[in-house]
């Protein structure tokens, strides 16, 4: 009895485990090692003017300019 | 911010080219080297729908993989771009690359083939930013003037779509909601030939035109019978 106790116990314990290891949610996309990369150190886009390193500006403007590309937002104003 | 994507809207574009011309225009770009280009399907056929296309700075992009120099580098914004003075012209990534974005001048160092030259998303290349160097290697640096990728900004039906990959998106689902229609053309269904459904990317037929016609315009001065 106590044998068949644990044996179910000792299943029903590798069930939940093989049942929560399908809730891990792993990255889709590769990340790319940029130590791989043999060529010439590039500087992000809003380093120098007229954003002088002000990411957040750079990333405003950007999004910004994006909608000049939806006429309906255009046609709303 | 995500990553830069372009995406071409195959209800909109009208073939006009002009993304091609303005590309050449914008980085200077040598003879016989077309960074982008526009790809009709079913040419000729009635419903017939064209794609600009260029190079797509794929998330797991093939080309990296396969250099033999490892001359690409991905930026933080996931612009695809390379180091032309490592650059062999061996071509390796133009045999990887599914949409043919990597091209080759016909004169240079290298002979025949020359340096690969590709799309930078006019985000130019690692020479310091707005400088003459960059602009004579890889083009002019708009995204390091705040601006988008003159292809886009410049087609005419605004088909043709850069920016951040989310913020174009909401862009094409508002527009997509608003028409009714277009959203099919891309998809899983498409994509993969699902059978049965909606998406009609089982159907060979699957691009042809819709079938309402309007209805005729009344003549002037006359009345509606």
């Amino acid at each position: 009895m106590t044998h068949t106790r644990s044996a179910l116990l000792t299943i029903a314990a590798a069930a939940v485990a093989l049942v929560l290891a399908g809730c891990g949610e792993r990255p889709q996309v590769i990340n790319y090692k940029q130590g791989k990369y043999q060529g010439k150190p590039d500087m992000p886009a809003f380093s120098n003017a007229p954003f002088n390193g002000n990411k957040q500006q750079w990333e405003n403007e950007i999004d910004n300019r994006a909608q000049t590309q939806n006429e309906y937002v255009r046609l709303r104003d | 911010m995500a990553r830069m994507k372009f995406l071409c809207d195959a209800e909109r574009c009208i073939e006009c080219n002009s993304c091609v011309t303005a590309c050449k225009q914008e980085h200077d770009i040598p003879w016989g080297v077309n960074r982008r280009r526009v790809v009709t399907l079913n040419d000729g056929v009635p419903g017939e729908r064209s794609i600009s296309v260029a190079c797509m700075h794929c998330s797991d992009a093939p080309c990296m993989a396969v250099c033999p120099v490892d001359c690409f580098y991905k930026t933080e914004e996931g612009v695809v771009l390379h180091d032309k003075d490592l650059c062999i012209g061996c071509g390796y990534c133009f045999y990887a690359c599914p949409f043919g974005a990597p091209q080759f001048p016909q004169t240079g160092a290298f002979g025949v083939r020359g340096k690969m030259d590709k799309c930078t998303f006019c985000a130019g290349g690692p020479e310091p930013d707005r400088s003459q160097a960059e602009f004579d290697k890889y083009g002019r640096n708009r995204l390091a003037e705040g601006k988008l990728p003159v292809c886009a900004e410049m087609c005419s039906t605004k088909a043709l779509l850069g920016g951040d990959g989310e913020v174009i998106a909401n862009i094409y689902r508002d527009r997509v909601t608003h028409r009714g229609k277009g959203g099919e053309v891309w998809g899983w269904a498409t994509a993969y030939k699902v059978p049965g459904a909606t998406g009609g990317g089982s159907q060979p037929n699957n691009l042809a035109p819709a079938p309402a016609a309007p209805e005729p315009a009344t003549p002037a001065g006359g009345t509606k019978s």
